[in-house]
C-alpha cells in the first residue's frame, strides 16, 4: 500500500502507525463517551425513550413516510431527467433560438435555491390562481431546479462522445434528430449513469423539503411523530439513519458502476 | 416596485445574513475539508476509515435533517447555541464533507514524483503534505471550490426552514406582508444570481493566478 504521500511502511513506520492507531481509537472512544454522557445526563438514554422505535406501529408509520419520499423522488427524477435531456439537446442545438433559451434556463436555475422555488410554488402561484395539489407543490420545484443539473450532466456526456459518432450517423443519411436519438443519446446516457445516480441521491435529499411544504414524506413524518411523542432527538436520529442507509446504498451503486466503466474503458 | 424600495432595508439585512452565513460556512468547510482530506490520505488505516465515515455520513443525510436535528433536538441533550451560530456550524460541517472530496481529488492529481521527491529530501508525512502536496493540490481545485462556494450560498437558504431570516426567508416574509410575489421573489432570485456571478468572477480570477501549467 503506497500513495502520493507515503511508501510501503518499514518497521519504524509500522510502529508509528500502530501508536497512532491506538491514540486515534482512544480519542474516538473518548468522543463517543462524552456524547453518551451528554445523552445520559439529560435522561435521553432511558430505555422508555428508545423503546417506541422497537415497535411495529412506529416503523409502519415511518415506512409510509419513506414510501412518500420514494414516490416524490421518483416523480421528480423522471420529470427532471426528461427535461434535462431536452435542455441538453437544446444547448447543443445548431439553432440559436433553441440554444439561447435552454442555456439561459440552465444558467439561471442553477443559481437559485430550491427552497426559494418551493416558496414561489407555495405562496406566489396560488395568487395567480395556480394552487397545485400538495404532492406537486413538492415535486414541481424539485423538478424545475434539478432539470438544470441533469441537463449539465447529459451535456457533459454528449460532449464526451467522439464527434465521429454523430458524423457517422449523419453520413448514413439520418437526420440530426434521429442521429442524436439513435446513436448519441444511448451512448451518452450509459456514460453518465454514475453521475445520474449521484444527482438522484441529491434529489432524494431535496425531498426533505416536504418539511416546509407539509407533505408527509420521511422528514415531515418525523416532525409530526416528534411533536406527538416528544422524543425529538431519538426520532430525528432514526430519520437521519434511514436517509443515511438509503443514500449510502445508492451512492455505493454509483461507485460500483463508475469502477465498472473505468475497467471496461481501460 | 415601490414595495421593493420600501423593504430595501429588509432585503439588505437578508442579503447580509446570507453572505455572512455562506462566508463563515465556507471558511469552516475549507478547514474541515483539508483536515478530513488529510485523514483520508494518511498511512494509518483507522484515520482513513474515520475520514471516509465522516464524508459518507455527512453527505448521505439531507442538510435539512442536520439543521432540524441541531436546532430542535440538540437542546434536549443540553447543547444549545443561538440560531445563527448553529446554522453556520451545521453548514460548515456539511460543506466540509464536500470540500474534503474536492481537496482529496486535488491531492490525487498531484504527480507521484512530487511526494517521492519530498520524502527523498527527508520530509515527514505532515511536512510533505503541508509544504509540497497541499499547495499544489489546492491550486488544481480552484474551479471545484468555486462550484462548492455557489452550492454553499444556495444551501444557506435551507437555514430559512429552521427560522434564520436570511434572503429566502426575507423574501417570504415581505411577500406574506405585501402579497406582491412576482417582484419580491424575482428580486430575491436576482440577488442569488448576483452572488453566484461574483463568486464565478472571483473563481476565474483566482484560477488564472493560481493555475500551474504542466
Amino acid at each position: 500500500m503506497s500513495s502520493v504521500l507515503f511508501d510501503a511502511p518499514g518497521p519504524r513506520a509500522r510502529r508509528r502507525i500502530q501508536i497512532t492507531t491506538v491514540v486515534a481509537v482512544i480519542a474516538g472512544a473518548a468522543l463517543l463517551w462524552l456524547a453518551l454522557r451528554q445523552f445520559a445526563e439529560n435522561g435521553q438514554l432511558d430505555a422508555d425513550r428508545w423503546a417506541p422505535f422497537g415497535t411495529w406501529p412506529i416503523w409502519r408509520y415511518l415506512a409510509k413516510g419513506l414510501g412518500e419520499t420514494a414516490l416524490a423522488a421518483v416523480a421528480a427524477i423522471a420529470i427532471s431527467i426528461a427535461a434535462g435531456v431536452l435542455l441538453a439537446l437544446g444547448r447543443l442545438s445548431p439553432s440559436r433560438w433553441i440554444r439561447l433559451p435552454s442555456t439561459a434556463y440552465v444558467e439561471v436555475v442553477r443559481t437559485i435555491p430550491a427552497l426559494l422555488l418551493v416558496y414561489v410554488v407555495l405562496f406566489a402561484l396560488p395568487r395567480y390562481g395556480l394552487d397545485l395539489p400538495l404532492f406537486w407543490k413538492l415535486v414541481v420545484p424539485l423538478a424545475v431546479s434539478n432539470a438544470a443539473a441533469f441537463a449539465e450532466v447529459f451535456r457533459a456526456g454528449i460532449r464526451s462522445l467522439e464527434r465521429g459518432q454523430l458524423e457517422a450517423g449523419l453520413s448514413l443519411g439520418l437526420t440530426r434528430g434521429r442521429a442524436m436519438r439513435m446513436i448519441v443519446l444511448p451512448q451518452a446516457a450509459r456514460r453518465v449513469l454514475p453521475s445520474l445516480i449521484s444527482q438522484s441521491v441529491g434529489l432524494v435529499k431535496d425531498t426533505s423539503l416536504g418539511f416546509v411544504v407539509s407533505y408527509a414524506e420521511l422528514l415531515y413524518s418525523g416532525k409530526v411523530l416528534a411533536n406527538y411523542n416528544g422524543l425529538l432527538i431519538q426520532t430525528y436520529l432514526v430519520i437521519a439513519l434511514i436517509y443515511l442507509v438509503i443514500n449510502a446504498v445508492l451512492s455505493k451503486l454509483a461507485r460500483v458502476l463508475e469502477e465498472r466503466d473505468v475497467r471496461s474503458a481501460g | 416596485m415601490e414595495i421593493l424600495i420600501e423593504h430595501l432595508g429588509d432585503f439588505g439585512d437578508g442579503l447580509l445574513l446570507t453572505v455572512e452565513l455562506a462566508a463563515l460556512a465556507l471558511v469552516g468547510a475549507l478547514v474541515i475539508g483539508v483536515l478530513v482530506a488529510a485523514l483520508r490520505v494518511s498511512p494509518v488505516p483507522v484515520l482513513r476509515a474515520a475520514g471516509t465515515a465522516y464524508v459518507q455520513i455527512l453527505q448521505n443525510v439531507p442538510l435539512l435533517v442536520w439543521l432540524v436535528l441541531a436546532v430542535f433536538a440538540l437542546p434536549d441533550i443540553g447543547v444549545l447555541a443561538d440560531l445563527f451560530t448553529t446554522s453556520a456550524v451545521v453548514l460548515a460541517l456539511y460543506q466540509g464533507a464536500y470540500m474534503a472530496e474536492a481537496v482529496r481529488s486535488g491531492i490525487n492529481a498531484v504527480p507521484v514524483g512530487q511526494g517521492e521527491a519530498a520524502r527523498a529530501l527527508g520530509l515527514t508525512f505532515s511536512q510533505s503534505l503541508l509544504n509540497v502536496v497541499l499547495p499544489q493540490a489546492l491550486r488544481t481545485v480552484v474551479q471545484p471550490l468555486g462550484t462548492l462556494a455557489i452550492m454553499t450560498i444556495m444551501n444557506t437558504a435551507m437555514a430559512a426552514a429552521v427560522g434564520v431570516v436570511e434572503l429566502t426567508a426575507t423574501a417570504n416574509r415581505v411577500n406574506l406582508a405585501e402579497a406582491q410575489p412576482i417582484w419580491i421573489f424575482v428580486s430575491a432570485g436576482l440577488l442569488y444570481m448576483a452572488l453566484s456571478v461574483v463568486v464565478g468572477l472571483v473563481t476565474g480570477a483566482t484560477e488564472r493566478k493560481a493555475a500551474i501549467l504542466r
